[in-house]
């Protein structure tokens, strides 16, 4: 790993909590074997059905990546940054999350929407350009995506401590970016949540690179996860690639937080294999070797061989599977098909919750724009059917 | 003015140059010239930044002059304040205007007020490059006109170049510049082209230019909008409306001698730019141009603008965008008589 320094940092907790391992904690190894107690952590594998949900859901949400990246790249989407290789992470926030939680999400995190029940129609609506943010956030208790590192973070941390000022259960999970912990906002929330002891779950996804940047540019120290020590909350540094390590981890985390215990910051170590959005060239910085190394360490294949070895997935299962995700690959091409005109009026419509007089006069000269254009392409469809009608007459 | 350069910097015979490749140029060259001069910030190292501008830059100077910075914008902005007061020029990037706003801190109450709270005793020379503005498809936060943030603040210097050739020259001497400089790179302007021979000197960065002659309108340009100001003085010809273009290249200072004599001539002005109406740069100059003009002015100075609402995504950013169309129809609701 590129930020393992020779550095040894000796850091006295003051938490109840394990300094982040320097190797990765993890319950499935890179062969797809049940790893050493040593390096669990104190973590039991979930149990077969929980795995097998995990795994529908890695090959449900691959397929939705992949499907969308070659969407992108036919030009029908203005971007799509791809989270292949990061399924696990993304899978098992999830899923460590109950109906009331609340999931703050990045530009990256498309695949938890998709896991957490967004459609694939309202997940692209951003994607190609329809609004900012194409879903239902209160339904579905996902904020919008955040593009502005980090600051998502500090909204997290914001709306779990209201729901324990209001006595309730709801926890917030956040996704945050190896780079994203590099801005200030990272660090005030990381802070805030640990004084507030706000019921949040800090989840890192540790993809080794910000765009270009790869993680030593970003930090000296061992692991992202020990920052939390210095924050005064537990830090788990998670092989990213190892759903069921990932799961049991944030599911505790979110648990935890939920039991009044506070937040807790998770570090999932993992890759990011595709470019960071389409029009990112990675041959400009990254050795082509690492992508053959961390696709023997692919999240699916490893638990789809534990799965095997157990006798908890069968080849009809696997099909089973594959078939759902090929059904919802077809759902997503086929969404793109439908046109989804946006009104322009509409984009006056949402600024203020009271209308302002400004705006109405904006969006009446936009209106008059638009009828004109409609005039003049009426009038231009009018002449070349004339000429059309004319010409048949030559012809006929 | 001569830039302060320690060697001059040879003539090149005449390339097809980007306006990307422009800029590239103008900071390739200061750094030959002058070693203070550093560069540091986003993906600018091996990278060469996600619009390209500082490719190739790593590789010649190393990793002690370009580097890529922690992922801060705060952080990048001050630590290039205390670079620039111990000897140093540093040239950071902001990776895109919406992203420059965690600086904004260390911008309003450092970047900007140093030499003042010092009674000129401490000086910063550096050089704040933020891509900015819409027109390329962007998703949010990509096409932000943040312009009138910087221009509102006293002690800045506000510079916006629409062409290859101001590009490396104003770059050039904004790097030159003793005090700090926002320069403000138009994105749908990125790969414009033009045919130099650099080291190109245009006029001085901190004065407007009239780019087209006219008689009846000064339209008022910078960034993003002049090409739109241009298109749209060529389409007047056919309604028989003859539109002078300034491009006002500097936010800050603003050139009233270059703007107000062209007024003064057409009696006629409208400001062009993406950023929305209200409070908007606009209104600094139709404010400063009637105070200083009202006797010479046929009719109101009009504002093209934005509309008063957030950035639109990709698929709606036509409507928002001022277009030629909008710009004539505009100019005919003064009276012509
Ligand atoms: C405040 C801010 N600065 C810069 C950017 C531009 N930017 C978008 S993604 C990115 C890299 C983020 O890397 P990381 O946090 O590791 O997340 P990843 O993309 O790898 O998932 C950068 C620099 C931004 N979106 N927000
Ligand atoms: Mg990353």
């Amino acid at each position: 790993m590129p930020h393992h320094c020779d550095m040894s940092l000796n850091v006295e907790s003051l938490v109840e909590s394990p300094l982040a391992a320097p190797r990765p904690l993890r319950l499935i190894d890179d062969t797809g074997r049940a790893a050493p107690l040593d390096e669990a952590g104190g973590f039991a594998l979930p149990d077969p059905a929980t795995l097998l949900n995990l795994y529908r859901r890695m090959v449900v949400a691959r397929r939705f990546d992949v499907q969308v990246t070659a969407l992108t790249r036919q030009g029908r989407l203005a971007t799509y940054p791809s989270a292949l290789g990061q399924e696990a992470c993304e899978i098992a926030a999830v899923a460590a999350l109950g109906a009331e939680d609340w999931l703050f999400p990045t530009y990256r995190d498309s695949i938890a929407l998709l896991t957490r029940g967004v459609p694939p129609e309202h997940i692209l609506a951003s994607f190609r350009g329809d609004w900012h943010s194409g879903y239902d956030q209160n339904a579905h208790r996902i904020a919008p995506q955040a593009t502005p590192l980090a600051t998502q973070a500090l909204h997290a941390v914001g709306l779990a401590t209201a729901s324990k000022l209001k006595r309730e259960r709801t926890v917030a999970l956040t996704l945050l970016g190896d780079g994203a912990t590099s801005e200030g906002d990272a660090h005030e929330a990381f802070n805030f949540a640990a004084v507030w002891q706000a019921p949040v779950v800090f989840v890192v996804q540790n993809n080794q690179y910000a765009i270009s940047v790869p993680l030593d540019k970003q930090m000296r120290c061992r692991t992202i996860a020990d920052k939390a020590i210095g924050y005064g909350m537990p830090g788990y540094f998670v092989d990213g690639n190892d759903v069921a390590a990932m799961y049991a981890v944030t599911s505790s985390a979110v648990e935890n937080a939920r039991a009044g215990h506070g937040p807790t910051l998770i570090e999932g170590l993992t890759y990011r294999m595709e470019a960071h959005t389409n029009s990112d060239d990675p041959s400009r910085y990254r050795d082509p070797g690492d992508l053959e190394i961390w696709r023997r360490r692919d999240p699916i294949t490893r638990l789809d061989t534990y799965l095997c070895e157990i006798g908890a997935l069968s080849d009809a299962e696997r099909a089973d599977i594959r078939a759902e995700a090929e059904d919802l690959a077809a759902d997503t091409r086929e969404c793109m098909t439908r046109s989804a005109p946006v009104d322009p009026l509409e984009l006056f419509d949402h600024v203020y919750s009271t209308p302002r007089a400004a705006l109405a006069e904006q969006r009446a000269f936009l209106a008059a724009e638009l009828d004109e254009h409609a005039e003049h392409a009426e009038h231009a469809e009018h002449a070349v059917a004339a000429s059309v009608a004319a010409h048949s007459g030559v012809n006929s | 003015m001569t830039l302060p350069d320690t060697a001059p910097t040879p003539l090149r015979a005449p390339v097809t140059l980007t306006m990307a490749a422009a800029l590239n140029a103008a900071i390739q060259d200061a750094m030959r010239n002058d070693p203070t001069v550093v560069l540091f910030g986003e993906d600018v190292g091996p990278l060469g930044g996600v619009f390209r501008v500082t490719d190739g830059l790593y590789a010649e100077f190393g990793e002690s002059r370009v580097s890529d910075s922690p992922l801060a914008e705060s952080g990048i902005v001050g630590t290039a304040i205390g670079m620039a007061m111990y000897g140093l020029r540093p040239v950071v990037e902001m990776q895109f205007d919406a992203f420059s706003y965690p600086a904004f801190e260390q911008i309003v109450s450092h970047v900007a007020k140093m030499r003042n709270r010092t009674r000129g005793r401490i000086q910063l020379p550096l050089v704040i490059r933020i891509p900015y503005a819409g027109d390329i498809g962007g998703v949010e936060h990509h096409s932000d006109s943040s312009e009138a943030y910087w221009t509102a603040t006293p002690g800045l210097t506000v510079v916006s170049p629409s062409n290859p050739a101001d590009a490396y020259s104003m770059l050039r001497e904004a790097i030159a510049c003793d005090d700090p400089v926002i320069f403000l790179e138009p994105k749908s302007r990125y790969w414009a082209k033009a045919e130099l021979s650099l080291p190109v000197r245009t006029a001085p960065m901190t004065t407007a230019v009239v780019l087209r002659e006219g008689t009846d309108v000064t339209l008022i340009a910078y960034g993003p909008t002049v090409k739109t100001a241009l298109a749209t003085a060529e389409l007047a010809v056919a309604e028989g409306l003859s539109i002078e273009v300034i491009d006002l290249r500097s936010l800050s200072p603003f050139d009233d001698e270059t703007v107000g004599a062209s007024l003064r001539k057409t009696s006629r002005a409208a400001v062009l730019h993406e950023a929305a109406q209200f409070g908007g740069y606009g209104a600094e100059v139709a404010a400063r141009l009637t105070e200083r003009n009202f006797y010479h002015l046929a009719a109101p100075i009009l504002r093209i603008t934005g509309f008063d609402i957030p950035y639109p995504s990709p698929k709606l950013e036509q409507y928002f965008l001022p277009t030629p169309d909008r710009i004539l129809t505009a100019l005919g609701t003064w009276e012509w008589n």
